[in-house]
């Protein structure tokens, strides 16, 4: 009986890195090879790096019941000021990285100010910073693409196309910049009283208050790491392409709530795992990759992953129901 | 069948994932009686009649009604075979009618449309059968506690209920109201509904039950008939020992050359010229009625509403806490009044509740300490002895007394010098309540200052070296332990309400 439990629960626990594992297996039997080779597994490692470093920010921000849809925008800005300034301002590519990233941290702070002081609900917050920054983003480039700051600085390219090459495989610095940020958020969450501090505020705020934890400003904090993670998702995905659009962050904080989500952070607060949160990032990414490799159309891609979104949360819920009675 | 019995379980067993929550329960419910079910918290009550209502499915056993026998309830089951629970939180809607909330889920129709004017005039119908005075049109959310609950007693007689149970109703009622209720459970019985009436209020159960069950950690104990049982045997009942104390006994601690907190003349969060002194080693009692200001005092104290004018001093220095945060670095600690939305952090462990306010003390670059971490939870658990398997454990899985110490524990944790306990034992059961007590009397005895708010009245005078009466927001009368008086204290409750009352002004 007991062990019958053990398994059970293992399994719930880890249901989800076996959705991924299915996953894996089913696009290598069915992409006639391209999936599982090591070329496009440093691919795969470039497209996930953006989502998975923003979706840290993105976790804590869920942990508190909180969302952030600005992100996207931030993406976007962060892509045209950052070319902006190396191209047209002729800046130095360290000085352009960091004021842009600055600028993220100062938008998630102003998101922060407008959720914990004013008291405007997070989704309504953000979802107007979202439309500003993004309007901005084309009044400043007039919408216009930019492009060549990778010829004035080829270091620039450090951030998704230098790769660290292993004896049998090349990882994207991207991707690596990727998993520090998830070390980093991790570490956060179990090792740090921010950690304890966040799932106590997403349980419960007005205990939270009364056990001493300001929750005013770790909201302020945690809205402020978000967008400094977008805006450094933003970096990695400018290298990546090597040209700012002001079309390229659009939508990109569903992707990334859907994969931390589908890692198994409950949008009710209080619930959830960086690790989970890493299969979050792989299973999309593998999605993505796979589906584009098996020539699927974009829009078949998007309704499968709205689909894989709602059965894994289904599951999740279908689980908790079982474990209340 | 030589008795006639509505209801009746037999041989419940509920298993949790490493839990037994009911062994071998049986329970009879004969018809037109009120049957009183005791026991501590954690007892099981809760459960077993979750089985009733078939939210909980029994891992074995059988419930029987009116001689069918079920292995299990769906809540649909339930409802069609006449058994109703009052719960504490009502399944109302605020925003309707008291005539709609009656018929939620299966309005009178007139073809399409719901038929307002009929639903009004059956709940009418039915509140005048239980003598109850409600305007069927009036909107839930205007109602008071007391007439809530009375639409759910309605709702529940309208749909032919024939087993009514209710699980502490009197706890969130006014005295006038239980005493309303207690003519509807009166009136109920004469018309031949049985009662299942849950509660730790010994002197309910006495005033109203025929029978008592008693429960004790998921086994059934015995029934007694209520005009030969005592209050002693059914507290030897519930915990399981002998109890002849209900207050524990303190040495003499109090020092008197110590103050530890003053407030001179404090205005804030409605309270108007508060003025008081604690000394060292001391509970000081604060009476009063429900609203009259009393968890509005503990909060501008504790910092979550500041105060607006006036001086607060603690330890001869002054001070102005202008949040929780502040006030716990100062020394100073709130058990609050509703354990589970303000006190305990129910998802969280309780390692990590006890911890919560002190982080920044035991970690370095905001790194915990995480050995010192458990050391300290260990320490408090053995201290204060929480029972629960694992430090790891979610507090939302401990009784009610243990949630309260896992509280305290935080303090204590946090060394504070000044405690305030509002209804420290609300909803606690007696055996949990003796050993709040008895951690309140090592508070003072280890030179801390207490403040409690009581609307208990026994616990008041029991446990206060000293009363403060607050009436209106305001002070009406202290009293020393010599003076200690009931009429005397509830004159003081009610002093400024009267005035007002005489000048028409309600």
């Amino acid at each position: 009986m007991a062990t019958k439990s053990n398994t059970k629960n293992l399994l719930r626990q880890n249901a989800i890195w076996l959705v991924f594992l299915i996953e894996v297996v089913f696009f290598g039997i069915f992409s006639n090879g391209t999936f599982v080779t090591t070329n496009n597994i440093t691919n795969i490692f470039r497209q996930v790096s953006y989502y998975g470093i923003a979706s840290v920010g993105m976790t804590f921000v869920i942990l508190i019941a909180g969302i952030d849809l600005s992100i996207g925008s931030i993406i976007t800005l962060v892509n045209m000021v950052c070319a902006y300034m190396m191209v047209n301002m002729k800046c130095h590519w360290t000085i352009a990285v960091l004021c842009v990233l600055i600028m993220g941290t100062v938008i998630g702070l102003l998101n922060g100010l407008m959720v914990a002081k004013i008291g405007i609900p997070a989704l309504i917050a953000t979802f107007a910073s979202q439309t500003v920054f993004e309007g901005l983003a084309y009044i400043l480039t007039s919408g216009m693409p930019i492009s060549g700051f990778n010829k004035v600085y080829p270091e620039f390219n450090f951030f998704a196309r230098w790769t660290l090459d292993l004896p049998f495989i090349s990882i994207p610095w991207g991707a690596i910049i990727m998993i520090a940020c998830l070390a980093i958020g991790s570490f956060i969450l179990n090792r740090s009283y921010f950690g304890r501090y966040f799932y106590a505020i997403g349980g419960n705020e007005e205990a939270a208050e009364l056990s001493g934890i300001l929750v005013d400003k770790m909201k302020i904090l945690i809205y402020s790491l978000s967008g400094f993670f977008a805006a450094l998702a933003g970096i990695v995905m400018l290298s990546r392409t090597g040209s700012a659009q002001a079309t390229v962050g659009k939508g990109k904080e569903f992707d990334v709530i859907t994969c931390v989500v589908l890692g198994g952070v409950s949008v009710n607060g209080g619930v959830g795992r960086i690790s989970g949160v890493v299969a979050g990032v792989l299973i999309i990414g593998c999605l993505t990759n796979g589906l584009i490799l098996m020539n699927v159309s974009e829009y078949i891609q998007m309704v499968v992953k709205g689909l894989v979104l709602a059965a894994a949360v289904g599951l999740d819920c279908m689980s908790n129901r079982g474990k209340s009675n | 069948m030589s008795e006639d019995f509505v209801l009746e379980l037999e041989h419940i067993r509920k298993e949790y994932p490493g839990v037994v929550a009911l062994k071998d329960v049986t329970l009879q419910l004969r018809r037109g009686e009120v049957l009183g079910l005791i026991g501590e918290n954690g007892a099981g009550k809760s459960t077993l009649i979750k089985c009733c209502s078939g939210a909980v499915v029994p891992t074995s056993g059988k419930i029987k009604i009116n001689g069918k026998t079920f292995d299990r309830m769906t809540p649909q089951l339930a409802a069609e075979n006449g058994i109703a629970i009052i719960y504490q939180e009502f399944n109302n809607v605020k925003e309707l009618s008291a005539a709609e909330n009656m018929f939620l889920g299966h309005p009178i129709r007139k073809g399409i449309t719901i038929d307002k004017k009929a639903m009004e005039a059956e709940a009418a119908k039915a509140f005048e059968h239980l003598r109850i005075k409600i305007n069927p049109r009036e909107l839930v959310k205007n109602l008071s506690v007391g007439y809530q609950q009375m639409i759910e007693i309605a709702k529940a007689v309208q749909q032919n209920a024939q087993v009514l149970i209710m699980d502490e109703p009197s706890a969130p009622l006014t005295n006038n109201e239980v005493e309303a209720m207690f003519d509807v459970v009166e009136l109920l019985r004469k018309k031949g509904v049985s009662i299942i009436y849950i509660s730790h209020r010994l002197e309910e159960i006495f005033r109203l039950s025929d029978r008592i069950e008693v429960i004790r950690d998921g086994e059934y104990v015995d029934t007694l008939i209520t005009p030969q049982a005592t209050v002693d045997q059914l507290i030897r009942m519930m915990v399981g020992r002998e109890m002849t104390q209900k207050y524990p006994e303190r040495k003499p601690c109090i020092d008197e050359s110590k103050v530890v907190l003053e407030l001179k003349n404090v205005n804030g969060n409605g309270d108007k010229n508060m003025s008081l002194k604690i000394h060292a080693g001391e509970v000081l009692g604060l009476g009063g009625l429900v609203g009259a200001g009393r968890t509005e005092l503990a909060q501008v104290i504790f910092g979550s509403h500041p105060k607006e004018s006036g001086q607060i001093f603690l330890n001869g220095k002054e001070i102005n806490p202008r949040s929780p945060r502040e006030a716990i670095d100062l020394g100073i600690a709130l058990v609050p009044e509703d354990r589970k939305r303000h006190g305990a952090l129910l998802g969280v462990s309780i390692k990590n509740n006890i911890n919560m306010p002190t982080y920044d003390r035991i970690s370095k670059w905001s790194v915990i300490n995480q050995k010192v971490e458990r050391q300290r939870a260990e320490k408090y658990r053995e201290e204060i002895q929480i029972k629960c398997p694992s430090i790891n454990q979610q507090v939302k899985n401990l009784s009610g007394g243990n949630q309260q110490k896992v509280i305290l524990g935080k303090w204590l944790a946090a060394d504070s010098q000044l405690i305030i306990f509002d209804e420290p034992t609300r909803g606690i059961d007696v055996g949990a309540k003796y050993e709040i007590y008895k951690l309140i009397n090592d508070l003072v005895e280890q030179g801390r200052a207490v403040l409690m708010i009581s609307s208990e009245m026994e616990e008041l005078i029991g446990m206060s070296d000293r009363i403060i009466v607050l009436a209106e927001h305001e002070m009406t009368g202290e009293l020393k332990k010599e003076e200690f008086n009931a009429d005397t204290i509830m004159t003081m409750a009610s002093a400024i309400v009267d005035q007002a009352a005489e000048k028409g002004v309600s």
